[in-house]
Parts: structure tokens; sequence; C-alpha cells
């Protein structure tokens, strides 16, 4: 029995520590919640990082509770990613407009949700567009449009709870947005009575009677100090944004205003470090804040353990989770305690992570997404317009529209007069037939993925004539304003080291950093490759490859030596590759034209080009006129398909 | 809208506040750009101009604003209405920064058919766009890369020509409209074209202040303004209003600043070093240190006032090479300083 009980508490211990986190992480959801809810304005809102489950809705309930109970929103209004212009912002409403025989403007969802809450489903998915349009009108207070022939301005004052469903660094709420909303939550760890037992939790903790209204919010003194301490705190914790320590006043405010008090308390503070600080932060404090922390930085950075978190700081860091009431002799500095807080929100792999100076975040908001949605076809230059109506993206064609109407107008009276249907004579009859959509061109944008091969066969000869050429290749690149990947392999693998980007000098620098030497995996290299292109395909644009390489792949793709079965596996890649219609281009780096190279560019349906003395710039010639006969690319705005999208 | 954030009360950013009075000194330096990181105070700083600048006396009921002083640069309806020998009524209003929502349809922006009285009364008539309202004030555009390109081409063709010719939907019309383009942006969204970027006279990087002391401030003074704005304003009106003296004063001396061949000269030199392309860049970096010469109050043009002004005018006009990463402002004042240095030691 004593043997088990051992046992059971070591297994307790390792159980504990995803436990503890989800019930740490649920309670921060419910706070951020609680004082959202009294403040919905002034704290801007949340950002919720979570699968759609039944942890998040229970989330959002409780939270829908509390907005009435603190009769601070007049409504939730639920908002998908895709809205358009015309519904978020307003403009012409087209069958009022009809009908009363002249413009009757419509107001768009935020106009409508003014003194309300916003919910933006699919948070990841917002386009870098409408996230600055949301963006500018809580900054302004007010929806401004210039649409349609309207010059409109009402008031819009609102809070914004994102639904973030993203995975991964790469996919989630515009930065543009999520700088504005204080509170981030992340509700992954958590189920749904984690987040039920929270929020209980937080009424016994924390009982209202009668919530403060948002001016007993602003009212409350914030010591000086607390200013101060708090702009430290995130200078130390490297947030940039300045919006961050505003926010966290503002917060800060909320949560003395919640306890009923006048006057900020450092525990205020603390929960504010916490709750907008902390999710934010991109390092760990300089200064030794904390001893216990400090033992533990040193142990994170084996190189080999990087994807699965560490143990030993999440238990940690576990112990020391009251952190406002820091355990007695002297109380320790006010920027100490919100340090403490805020790190102790840090999940245990984020903080090994950045202990080890990571920056997957930065490199995420580097990595090209740039704004534009391309695929959209309802932007670019408009090139007339077509029959249609106007739906989903989609936009009416207004003078189209009445051009098409006029020539029947006198007809339509007529018969209108002779049937003796109510109606002024002097109105413009518009019917179903007359409407006209817009019709866009937009130009596509190209991203030239560059496959090169640093094994040991090519980097003997050419590595370094390939690295000029591609170099010369990138600063057209730079004119025709592409994007460039660049995917190397060698050894057993590949690797894609430059997602797609507009930054010429990072692939410069990425091309030059790239070592040769080892096996030739072609196969993987083209499947990575695969993936860039498709991803590229998805954001409506068009891939190129340049695979460098003398073809002779001699690692297949599980990674096991062997010519025949390399060479196969690199084939049969290369057709998926041509299947998938993915344009390219082959350059043979061997010394002396040699078949294989030829045989894997006719697998691919590339372009082929020799390199026999390589004079880069030949290359890069060979390249660009390759690329140069598309040129500009302009295609045709696909209305159709957006139409049935 | 709510009011405005005071201008005089910005911690920091010298470098945009600074190009944003000299525009308002000097318009024909043409437009402003500011990149940089979120949360530094970029749209605060362009809104807060608009409460700042003297108002302006302009035409009574022209839709354009047009200026009583100059009959060239009238607007048809002026021009009419002043050849009945009365002369034209004028009042003093704001001078006008119009916000360039994104989303704004191009109708709206250059103006279009008035869709009411066509759909009410089938009179073709014209309803002026922004602009129209534009006209003599400032267009600012935030987030200035996520627009649509149609309408960035547009813009950029009324504002080097100052008018704007509207020839659609039936109707022909044009009227001047001769604005301060101010566009603001983060590179981070995407980038700009190049030719986009030369259209702005002045360019200038903000980057969040780093140090705590600022930092705090900063805080400290927009949570004084999120907490009560009134009283913040009046707290911060007698900065403001020098502030507002000093732009009338410097207007007034603009003309009466001298620049000094050597300092044209000392400007082409630098130009040249820079290998900028085109004159527009010696044109503007001449304008600016006039401008900021008489802001400063001084009567002649000298190098200090080259020197000052020489990042903001030229950073975003180097021909840049797509391989080199230095920053543009390393390679200026590698070029100021060899520059200056030659001619000190010359003479």
């Amino acid at each position: 029995m004593t043997l088990d009980a051992g046992n059971a508490d070591a297994d307790a211990d390792a159980a504990a520590a995803p436990a503890m986190r989800a019930a740490r992480a649920a309670a921060d959801a419910a706070w951020a919640a609680a004082l959202f809810a009294i403040d919905p304005i002034g704290t801007g809102g949340i950002v919720v990082r979570s699968a759609a489950g039944p942890a998040r809705d229970a989330w959002v309930e409780q939270l829908t509770v509390r907005l009435q109970r603190a009769g601070t929103c007049r409504g939730v209004r639920r908002v998908p990613c895709n809205i358009g212009d015309g519904r978020l912002l307003g403009g012409l409403d087209l069958a009022a407009t009809l009908q009363a025989g002249r413009p009757v403007a419509e107001s768009g969802v935020l106009a409508q949700s003014d003194g309300g809450v916003v919910l933006l489903a699919m948070a990841e998915r917002l386009p870098a567009g409408t996230a600055a349009r949301i963006a500018a009108v809580l900054d302004r207070g007010e929806v401004a449009v210039d649409r349609d022939g309207f010059s409109l301005r009402a008031p819009a004052r609102f809070g914004v709870v994102a639904l973030d469903e993203g995975i991964g660094d790469d996919e989630r709420l515009p930065e543009a947005l999520g700088d504005r909303l204080a509170f981030r939550v992340d509700l992954e760890p958590c189920g749904v009575d984690d987040v039920r037992d929270a929020f209980e939790q937080l009424d016994v903790e924390a009982a209202i009677d009668a919530p403060p209204q948002p001016a007993q919010v602003s009212a409350v003194e914030l010591p000086e100090a607390f200013v101060e301490a708090l702009s430290e705190a995130a200078l130390a914790l490297a947030i940039a944004s300045l919006r961050a320590p505003l926010l966290a006043l503002r917060v800060a405010r909320a949560s003395a205003a919640q306890a009923g008090r006048r006057r900020a308390e450092t525990a205020d503070a603390a929960r504010a470090a916490r709750l907008v600080l902390g999710p934010r932060a991109r390092a760990l404090p300089a200064s030794p804040a904390e001893a216990g922390r400090d033992d533990d930085a040193p142990p994170p950075p084996p190189p080999e353990a990087s994807p699965p978190q560490p143990a030993p700081p999440a238990q940690d860091s576990a112990p020391q989770e009251p952190p406002p009431s820091p355990p007695a002799q002297e109380p320790p500095p006010l920027l100490d305690v919100l340090l403490a807080a805020a790190a102790a929100v840090l999940p245990s792999h984020l903080l090994a992570a950045l202990s080890r100076g990571a920056t997957a975040r930065a490199r995420a908001a580097a990595s090209g997404r740039t704004g534009v949605q391309q695929r959209s076809g309802a932007r670019g230059r408009p090139i007339g317009s077509r029959h249609g109506e106007p739906r989903g993206q989609l936009r009416l064609a207004v003078v189209d529209t009445l051009r098409a109407a006029a020539p029947w107008q006198r007809l339509r009276q007529r018969a209108r007069s002779d049937s003796r249907a109510p109606g002024h004579a002097r109105r413009i009859e518009v019917r179903r037939g007359d409407f006209r959509v817009a019709v866009y061109k937009k130009r596509s944008q190209t991203t030239v993925i560059f496959v090169v091969d640093a094994s040991g066969s090519s980097a003997l000869h050419r590595l370094a004539e390939a690295k000029g050429a591609v170099e010369l290749f990138l600063a057209d690149c730079y004119v025709r304003r592409d994007q460039v990947a660049l995917v190397a392999f060698r050894g057993s693998a590949a690797e894609i080291l430059l997602a797609p980007t507009r930054s010429l000098a990072r692939a410069k620098r990425c091309l030059a950093a790239l070592p040769g030497g080892g096996g030739t995996p072609i196969a993987a290299g083209l499947l990575a490759a695969h993936g860039v292109a498709g991803a590229a395909l998805r954001r409506g644009e068009i891939p190129l490859l340049v695979v460098l390489t003398d073809g002779k792949a001699n690692v297949g793709l599980d990674g096991s030596p062997g010519r025949e079965r390399a060479m196969a596996d690199a084939q049969a890649v290369a057709r998926q590759l041509r299947a998938a219609s993915i344009r390219s281009l082959l350059i043979d780096s061997s010394p002396r034209a040699q078949p294989a190279a030829r045989t894997l560019a006719e697998a691919l349906g590339a372009e082929y080009v020799a390199l026999p003395h390589a004079d880069a710039r030949v290359i890069a010639g060979s390249i660009g006129g390759k690329v140069g006969g598309r040129g500009g690319s302009e295609a045709g705005g696909h209305a159709d398909g957006a139409g049935r999208g | 809208m709510a009011v405005p954030f005071p201008f005089s009360a910005i911690v920091g950013q010298d470098d945009m506040k600074l190009a944003l009075l000299m525009a308002s000194v000097d318009p024909s330096i043409g437009g402003v750009l500011v990149l940089g990181d979120r949360g530094t105070g970029k749209s605060t700083a362009v809104r807060a101009l608009a409460a700042l600048l003297p108002p302006m006396r302009a035409v009574v009921d022209c839709p354009y604003g047009c200026a009583v002083e100059s009959p060239a640069g009238l607007c048809g309806t002026c021009r009419g209405r002043g050849v009945k020998k009365a002369p034209l009524k004028s009042h003093l209003v704001p001078v006008p920064v119009v916000d360039l929502p994104l989303g704004a349809t191009e109708d709206r922006v250059a103006g279009a058919l008035d869709l009411e009285r066509a759909l009410a009364d089938g009179v073709k008539a014209f309803e002026p766009g922004l602009l129209a309202r534009a006209h003599r004030g400032f267009l600012y555009i935030d987030e200035v890369n996520l627009l649509e390109d149609h309408l960035v081409d547009l813009l950029l063709d009324v504002a080097a020509s100052g008018e704007n010719v509207v020839e659609r939907e039936g109707i022909s019309v044009r009227h001047p409209a001769r604005f301060v383009l101010v566009g603001s942006g983060n590179p981070e969204e995407g980038e700009l074209r190049p030719q986009l970027l030369d259209r702005f006279g002045l360019a200038v990087e903000v980057r969040t202040p780093t140090d705590l002391p600022t930092r705090v401030e900063v805080v400290r003074r927009r949570d004084a303004f999120d907490r009560d704005p009134a009283a913040f304003l009046r707290a911060w009106h007698a900065e403001d209003e020098k502030l507002r003296r000093r732009i009338i004063a410097a207007r007034r001396r603009l003309a009466a600043t001298e620049v000094p061949d050597a300092t044209l000269e000392r400007a082409a030199a630098l130009c040249m070093k820079l290998g900028t392309d085109g004159l527009r860049g010696e044109l503007t970096l001449m304008r600016a240190a006039r401008a900021l010469a008489s802001i400063d109050g001084d009567r002649v043009v000298g190098d200090r006032h080259l020197a000052r002004v020489a990042p903001i005018a030229l950073r975003h006009r180097l021909r840049r090479n797509p391989l080199d990463d230095t920053g543009s402002n390393v390679r200026i004042e590698r070029a100021l300083a060899e520059a200056f240095d030659g001619q000190a030691a010359a003479t």
C-alpha cells in the first residue's frame, strides 16, 4: 500500500501539471471575462485562443451572462470573418432604394453594435483589411462611411471578442486589431468543467452585488507608482506597443472597481500584469526578478528537446501561482510583483523558447502574410460590369444598373399606368434583369520557390554558382514584386529555409548561410516545395518552382540511402507536381549535362536549362525570360468563382 | 468624433512632428509618409494636427473651399461668380484634414453623379467627393498599404496635378484639389510600391520608444487624456497655441527666407552622393530646409537645416539595392558626414 501510495503521488504529480495548467488558464479566462464585462469599451476586448468546443461555448455563455448582469452591453453581435464592407461599415440599401426610388443608406454591423459587443468568429481568418477597418472604428469611436455615394458618420463604440481558432504561430488574429484588445486568454488546455469551475470560483472570490459602471472605472485612483511599474514591466517583457501598458492601467482600474475599491491596489496591478502583459510577453525579464526561476533558466537549452515542453519549469512556476501576495519577509518591489504575475502566465514551453531567445512570433509576423486577400474577386481595378445579382462579394455597379434600366422607363411607366398600379410617375423602375455587378481585374502575385540542392555532389561543383544565380534572380524578383521562398535539401531531409516573403535581404542571408554536403534527397526537396506551392495556390498566388540540382538522387523519401529507390521517389513526386500543374524550371548543376537531371525535368514538365560553365548571369537571364513571358500576369478576376464561393 | 489629443502633448517622435509642421508651413513640400510600429501615435499626430492648424479664409458656399486671394486657383463656379464684379464673400473655416476611411469607394473619393438627384429628379449633378473636401488641406490615409491599388493611383495622380478630373457616368467635371497627402502604415502589412514612395515629399520612420522615462510619460499623458479629455486639453491649450503662432509666423517668413547658392550646391552634392533619382529629391530637400529655417526663425538656410531634414526628405528616395540591407538612415548619415566634413575642411 505504501509503495502504491508513493507511486500514486508521483503519478499525481505528473498529472497535476496539465490539470493545474487548465485550471489556471480557466481562472484567467474567467477573470478576463468578468473585467471585460465591467468595461467592454475601455478595455477594448478579448482574444480567445481555442478551438471551437464546449469549453469555449461555456465561456462565451458565461461572458454573455456577465455582460447582461453588468448592464454595460446592449447586445452581442456575431460577425463572420468574411464580411463585406457593405455590411461591416454600411452602404446602399438596394431593396429600400428601389422601393423608395431614391438612395437609402443601410447602416453596417459596426454602427449597429454601438454600445454592445462584437463577436468575431474564426478571427484567425480575418483579412488584414477588415481588421484594419475595425481597428480604425475602435480608435475613433465612430464609423466613417464613404461608399456608394454616401458619406455618413455614425457613433460606434463597442468591445470586441475575437474567437481565434488558429493553430500554430502564423494563424492568428491580425496584430493591428489584437494590439487594441486588452485581454488574451487561452482556453486550449481547458475542459468545459474547468471553465465552469473557474466561473463558480470567481463568483465566490469576488461576489458582486452591484456591478460598477464604466464611469466608476475611470474614476478609480491609480497611484503614480503603478503607471511607472506597469510601463517598466511591459518594457522588461519586451512588449513594444505602448497600448499594452495603457490597457493594463485600464484593467487595473476595472479590477479595483470590481472589488468596490476607489483606489487601485497592488493586487489590481498584478492582475492587470497577469492578464494583459503576460500573454504579450516576448522575452523573459532581463533582471533576475525571482531567484527561483533564475535557477530554471539554464536547463532548457538542451538542443535536442525543443517541442516537448520541459516539465520542471511548469511545476516550478505552479507553486509560485498566487503571485499577488508575496510570501512574507519584506514586501518585494512593485515591479517584481508585476513581473512575477506576468511571468506566471507564460506557458512553460514558451518560457523555454523565450529563454532560448527563439523568435517564433517575430518570424510569423514577417513571413510575408501581406494584407490584401489575393483571391477576392471583388478587389482591384474595375474593368466594367456584367449581368448578375449583387450577392456575397459581388458589388452592384449602381450606375450601370441604372443605365441598363433607363431606356425602358417610359415603357414601364406606361405599362404601370395602364394597369393602374400605384406609384410615383417620376420613379425609375429597375427590374431584376437590370442588375449589373462590377467586374474587377486583379494582379496575381507570383511566388518563386527556389529548391536548392545543397548535397555533397552538388556542393562540390556548383553550389557557389547556383547561389550566385539565385541572387541575381532575386534582384529580378524585386523588380517584379514577386515573393520568394527558399527550400534546400541535403543529407536526409529537406528544409524550408524561408517561407514566401518579399524580403529579399532575408532570402539572401538565408542563402549565404546555406551549408553544403551530404546525400541528395531530391524527393524530399520536391515534396517540401510542393507544400509551399500548394499554400501559395490557396492564397491565390501563382507558384513557380526553380529547381537547382544535378538530378542524382541517392536518398529516398523515407530518408534511407539507395540510388534506385531515391530516383524512383523523386520521379514520383515530380509527377505529382506536374499533375498539380505547378510550373517549374530545372537548372542542371552537374558539370556536364547528364540524363539524370533531364529525366527529372521531363517528369516535372519543367523547362530544362543546362548549366555548362556557368556564368550566373546566363542562368538569371533564362529564368528571367521564363517568368518575364508571363510578365505582370494580369489575370481576369474570377467573378464567377467568387459568385459561387 | 471624440476630441483629438493635443499635438504638443505628443511625447517624442520629433521627426514625425517636424515633418507635419513643415508640410503645414509649406504645402508644396508634397506629402508626408509615416511608417512604423504599432501604437506609436501615427494617427494621433495627424488628427491632432487638424486641431492645431490656424483657420483659413475660404469662399462662402464653395464646395471646394476656394481661396479668395488667388484668382488663378478658383474653381469653375467661383470664377463664374467673380465675373459679375461683386466681390466673393469669404469666411474663416478650419483647414480640412480629411480622413480617407478604409473601404471608401472611388465614387466617394473622386466625386460622382449625385445619385439622389439623379434618381429622384432625373438631374445630372456632380456630388463632390473627399478630394474636393481636402482641397487646401490634408488628406490622411491610415494603413496606406492596405488601400486598393486603383484608389492609390487616383490619389497620386490628383496629388501630382493638383486637379481632379471626373469623366464618367456622363458627367465631366474638373475642380482644383491641392492637398497634402499624409499616409501612415506599418511595413509589416505589406511593402509600398516604389512609385508611391517617391511621390511623398517626406518620409519618417517611427519607432516605439525604448527608454523607460519616455514610455512612462507617453502612458501617463494618454491615460490622463482618456480619463478626462477636457481637462487635458485645457492643460495643453497654451502649448498648442504657442505652436500655432509659430506656424503662422513661419508661413509669413517663408517667402523671405533666403537659400544661398552655397546651400543649394551643398544639397545637390548630397543628392549626387546618395544617387537619388531625379530632381524631386533636391527640390524637396531645399523646400524642407527652408521650411525648417522659417520655423526656427532663421533668415538664411544653412547646413544645420540641411542636415536636419536630409534623412526625412531623402530616406525613401535612395536607389534601393534589394540585396543591401544597410539601413537608409546609415547611408544618409554617412553621406552627410562626408559631404559636410569635406566642405568644412575646404573652407
